[in-house]
């Protein structure tokens, strides 16, 4: 039968085919038919099969497993660590952040304390120059009011000499003892 | 590989489709005995090789920051584990290992095909087959020995009216046996539909006319080929594991 | 004559890998569409739907291998 279809294949070169075939065995059209080659195909894949499974399951799915889940470990691992990390860092971050708190609200008590004992001082300083300026004007008045009060005696001195003078020089006898009344009164007046 | 068994032709358009799949004694030339290495056998254990190039010595560093190829071993690990534990749940995660090999030896075998010149193992029906009767068989016994009688529960539709039920059984029973079939078929067939295809535009190059369109073509198909390899992987382990949950939770 | 004959059943029989391809594009649009109206539920829908593919394409291969019986097996 393997000779009529390679022959209807071939068609004009029907007889070459033909002994070409038989020159290839009994192979029938389909060598997957042809059963002679079916026990030597599965003997070696039998072979092949128990081979791969033996190589498979006794050596590279447990090395594969293993590593896989190794890998897994590391990577768990690693994420916690991580995680730990972060936490860490976390708390360094929180710890700067009082501590950075802590010192700017140090600071504004350095500050305010600062001002207030500067204007304290201020203060204090204002109200020793006012007392001093009072005191000063105070003795300045008392100097004045003295000297005011001097110059009102010469004045009146000179002004009853002077009156003594020209009485004296008007021809009249002017006694002291008139006289002096008669001034202070003018100079009251 | 199989074009020597054609070797006295010449010119013409010649379609030799299925000559890619050809078993044939690696050294010499006798017949094909159960242990006889051939060309199916030099690309099992290439198969088995790949396996193990990337399972194990891509592996062997155990390097918790992986290399490309640790960390592609790692890929096709998280990746069938979570099948299974999505499909089956918590209790299939022990059958693991029968899946992944499964699913290791399937991909890989389909990915090897794709080099040019090699031997397509995952598109015959000998392989096909016994990868799909073992996943019956296993099931089926599986099944059993959990559930004991009432595995049988899986057949009897107990949400449906009573007077279907029976004729849901017969539908249930025979979709049941039909399944190593279409398990089977689906992945040989896919894979040898993807290489003929491939061989009968590479046919066509013959004509000097054509051949660019042809070889755009090829290049086309060769895209869809690498992606038809692991779907077809990904839904035989897949459907594998969905036949597994029916063997540990018959009562949907 | 029995070849030729053969020939126009691998013919038909190819058909049915049409009909496969329809009912995957079916399976692959209905997908779709469901998932742009929902996407949240799309991404754990996947392994569904290449069950569905997949059921849908081995009839599509059996019509493929049907084919190849009547052409190169018959």
């Amino acid at each position: 039968m393997a000779t009529e279809t390679t022959q209807a294949a071939g068609d004009g070169l029907a007889d070459t085919v033909g002994v070409a075939s038989q020159d290839a065995g009994s192979a029938p059209g389909m060598p997957q038919l042809d059963f002679a080659t079916w026990g030597n195909q599965i003997f070696w894949l039998v072979l092949a099969l128990i081979a791969i499974y033996l190589v498979l399951s006794r050596v590279a799915l447990p090395r594969i497993a293993a590593v896989l889940a190794e890998r897994q470990g590391t990577i768990s691992n690693d994420i916690a660590k991580a995680e730990d990390l972060k936490r860490q860092a976390e708390a360094a971050e929180e710890a700067y952040n009082k501590a950075l708190a802590d010192a700017r609200a140090e600071a504004q008590a350095i500050s305010q304390r600062t001002r207030e004992e500067i204007k304290a001082e201020v203060a204090e300083a204002n109200k020793k120059a006012d007392a001093e300026i009072a005191a000063k004007a105070a003795e300045s008045e008392k100097a004045i009011n003295e000297i005011r009060a001097t110059a009102m005696e010469n004045v009146e001195a000179v002004a009853k000499e002077t009156a003594l003078a020209l009485v004296a020089a008007l021809g009249g006898s002017a006694d002291a003892k008139d006289v002096d009344p008669a001034v202070a009164n003018r100079m009251k007046g | 590989m199989a074009t020597e068994a054609h070797g006295g032709e010449e010119g013409g358009l010649v379609f030799h489709p299925m000559d890619q799949f050809i078993v044939q004694p690696l050294f010499g030339d006798g017949a094909i005995n159960m242990f006889t290495v051939t060309n199916a056998t030099l690309w099992l254990a290439l198969t088995v090789l790949a396996v193990i190039a990337l399972m194990v010595l891509g592996t062997g560093k155990r390097a918790i920051v992986p290399s490309r190829t640790q960390s592609i071993g790692e890929l096709a690990y998280g990746f069938v584990y979570k099948m299974v534990e999505d499909v089956t749940g918590k209790d299939g995660v022990k059958y693991f290992p029968y899946i992944m090999t499964l699913f290791m030896f399937i991909v890989f075998a389909n990915f090897l095909a794709l080099i040019p010149m090699s031997f397509s193992t995952t598109s015959h029906f000998a392989v096909t087959v016994v990868l799909a009767l073992a996943v019956f068989l296993t099931v089926t016994v599986l099944g059993f020995i959990k559930n004991g009688a009432s595995f049988l529960g899986l057949f009897w539709v107990s949400s449906a009216p009573l007077a279907l039920r029976p004729v849901l059984a017969i539908i249930e029973i025979i979709s049941y046996f039909v399944r190593p079939v279409s398990h089977s078929i689906r992945l040989a067939g896919n894979i040898m539909a993807g290489h003929a295809v491939i061989k009968v535009f590479a046919g066509f190059a013959a004509i000097a006319v054509i051949s660019p369109v042809s070889i755009l073509a090829i290049t086309a198909m060769y895209g869809l080929e690498v992606l038809v390899a692991f779907i077809q992987a990904y839904v035989f382990t897949i459907l594998t594991c969905v036949y597994l949950k029916d063997a540990l939770h018959p009562h949907h | 004559m029995e070849g030729e004959l053969a020939h126009i059943g691998a013919g038909l029989a190819a058909i049915g890998s049409g009909a496969a391809a329809i009912g995957v594009g079916n399976v692959a649009g209905n997908f779709l569409s469901g998932a742009l109206r929902n996407p949240s539920a799309a991404a754990g829908q996947t392994a569904t739907l290449f069950i569905g593919i997949a059921f849908a394409e081995a009839l599509g291969i059996f019509s493929f291998l049907v084919a190849l019986l009547l052409m190169f097996a018959v």
